[in-house]
């Protein structure tokens, strides 16, 4: 089953016994780093940064790397689930917890307005629906004025502390807001690992790679592409709810198809269809984007340069084109 | 509804009919370089900007709105051929997500490039003179730059019906979108054809945006909204279907305008709705092949 989880296709090749370790333990090891990290790391901003869009490319790489789908449209996930979280804190005093739980109910929610619309379609027009309605949120969220705050976005989703068990954690503190985020991501990083080994995650698998035969062998091919983009609504959804809580505002730019590219980008330089790529991918990206945006501000440029580059000579990305060496 | 006379859905109709021009011509690019060549042009947005562009800087140099007319496509169409050449064509036979994505990097590219040679604020587009002002149509005056728009597009999808249908390399076009490996055996060079067909396409974007720079200003994100709806279109229309393309546009264009006579608040929203629509009832839109969506 570890073998099949993964998408670098090379049917029968041995591979090395690290690679096995790593496959095996590949949620524990995601933990560890995660939690390293920041002692190494040394701007917590930028880590927790990291951690958020890590997490997001995560969800996105279920339905992309996975599932063998392109979708343009994960801004509107991300997003609801950052403007649900904040709603639910700002207009409805929830607690942080509950907040959360709305965020990914919303993410999960508008996967699933978004998935039944678009799954009709395949291949390339997914891409195109799935931009195109995700477009439509933003102009939905924009106008709601009363609830979102339109263009000035959703202010003031103050969380000082964070209580836990009659524990409270200080959630301005950048260290320990770090790790408060770390261990929804790290949690997150367990699920996507036992979807991925569960026979389910072997099916979605086998519809990216023959729907055809996948149908044959009596599967609703349908439904698990619709199930996937769901689940994967769940993981940005949550993804937002962080960042919402994270950056105590949610902008509307979030809903913006920019952040939908960015995802696509991150996943594609990390490595798609890999289970530690789009933390790899976030991380590079958001720490280039730190490193170039001191010498110029025209980030963008490199940005599209760098994806160009990516499209044309390396297109498994980074973390794809090291597990490719290390199993030969 | 008092106040809402015939005349003046009549002039809303219309001034749909000019917001749904630009669409045809977006779209109408965008179908041509996805039926021949299975590439979905992200950067098309990008195209119709630096039409926009390239016709302000003209006439900045004293040229005026007529040269542009011609000088913009063809100046847009080169650019698009060379980007064809050099970036897109390593990709063919890799998978149809590939150029997708190499269009998306380069509409960063060329948006931010645009960005550093006339910054980051837009600019007014001064509609020509000949064209300030506004005609009676019967049912009300309605301003003139907008008929020449209609009038414009009427033109190109005249020329452009003529070129696929009347002449020899029209012919090899319809073949090659059709099936272009027999095309191949019979010795024509395709990729020559698939270059001429997205200079033809990135052409028409960029008259495009010249055409809808007096009508909404110039900056440089122009590309990505009308991108978005452009989708709207050929999902509507079919893709790879220049008459649903037309049919679409001109459908999505009255839709916007009709909604934001009635409830402009939603006006934006309802192609979407719209989208929707197609998408339950008809996955393939109007004029698409059964089958080629799903």
């Amino acid at each position: 089953m570890t073998e099949t989880t993964h998408s670098i296709k090379q049917p029968g090749t041995a591979t090395g016994s690290w690679y096995k370790f790593a496959t095996r333990h590949r949620a524990s090891i995601a933990a560890a780093v995660i939690l390293v990290f920041p002692l190494v790391m040394p701007f917590t901003a930028l880590a927790v940064n990291i951690l958020i869009y890590g997490l997001y490319a995560l969800g996105f790489n279920l339905v992309f790397g996975y599932l063998g789908l392109l979708s343009f449209g994960h801004a509107a996930l991300f997003g609801t689930g950052a403007y649900l979280c904040g709603i639910a804190i700002v207009h409805f005093g929830w607690p942080w917890y509950a907040a959360i739980a709305a965020g990914v109910a919303g993410g999960l929610l508008m996967a699933l307005l978004i998935g039944v619309l678009a799954i009709r379609t395949r291949g390339i027009y997914f891409a195109m629906v799935t931009m195109a309605l995700s477009q439509c949120v933003y102009y939905l969220f924009y106008q709601a004025v009363d609830l979102t705050g339109g263009e000035n976005g959703l202010r003031g989703i103050n969380v000082r502390t964070i209580d836990l068990f009659g524990l409270r954690i200080d959630f301005i503190n950048p260290m320990t807001r770090y790790y408060v985020i770390a261990a929804f991501v790290i949690a997150a990083f367990f699920v996507m690992s036992r979807i991925l080994a569960s026979p389910f995650g072997a099916v979605i698998e086998a519809v990216r790679e023959n729907e055809g035969r996948a149908r044959a062998s009596g599967y609703d091919v349908t439904l698990t592409r619709l199930l996937t983009f769901v689940l994967s609504g769940g993981f940005c959804g949550l993804a937002g709810a962080l960042q919402a809580l994270h950056l105590s505002i949610v902008p509307i730019e979030i809903l913006h198809y920019e952040t939908s590219g960015l995802v696509v980008m991150i996943a594609l330089l990390g490595g798609m269809g890999t289970f530690f790529g789009p933390m790899i991918g976030a991380a590079v990206f958001l720490v280039l984007e730190n490193v170039v945006s001191v010498w110029t501000v025209h980030w963008q440029l490199i940005v599209g340069a760098i994806f160009i580059a990516c499209v044309l000579f390396f297109p498994a990305g980074i973390w794809g084109t090291l597990i490719t060496r290390g199993r030969r | 509804m008092a106040g809402l006379s015939f005349d003046l859905i009549a002039l809303q109709l219309f001034a749909g009919l000019a917001l749904g021009a630009i669409y045809v011509l977006f779209a109408i690019g965008l179908s041509l370089i996805f039926g021949m060549l299975t590439v979905v042009n992200f950067a098309h947005g990008a195209f119709y900007m630096v039409g926009a562009y390239v016709g302000l800087y003209l006439i900045s140099i004293g040229g005026n709105f007529w040269i542009c007319l011609v000088a913009v496509p063809i100046a847009v169409g080169l650019f698009g051929i060379a980007v064809e050449r050099v970036l897109i064509r390593p990709l063919y036979g890799r998978g149809i997500d590939y150029p997708l994505l190499l269009t998306f990097g380069l509409s960063y590219v060329m948006v931010e490039c645009v960005r550093i040679a006339f910054g980051k604020t837009g600019y007014p587009f001064d509609t020509p003179e000949v064209l300030q002002g506004a005609v009676d149509i019967g049912v009300g005056y309605f301003p003139l730059y907008r008929l020449f728009v209609i009038g414009a597009t009427a033109v190109v999808l005249l020329a452009l019906w003529l070129f696929l249908e009347k002449t020899s390399f029209g012919l090899i076009i319809r073949a090659g979108a059709r099936d272009p490996q027999i095309v191949r055996v019979l010795g024509v060079d395709v990729s020559k054809v698939w270059l001429i067909v997205f200079g033809i396409g990135t052409a028409i974007a960029g008259f495009a945006g010249l055409l809808a720079a007096p009508l909404q200003g110039v900056i440089p994100e122009m590309g990505g909204t009308i991108l978005a709806e452009a989708f709207v279109v050929t999902v509507v229309g079919g893709m790879g279907s220049i008459g649903g393309a037309v049919l679409a546009g001109l459908l999505v264009g009255v839709v916007v305008s009709m909604t934001s006579l009635f409830a402009p608040e939603m006006a934006k929203v309802s192609i979407f709705a719209l989208m929707a629509v197609v998408l339950i009832v008809r996955p393939q839109g109007f004029f698409g092949r059964a089958g080629l969506m799903s």
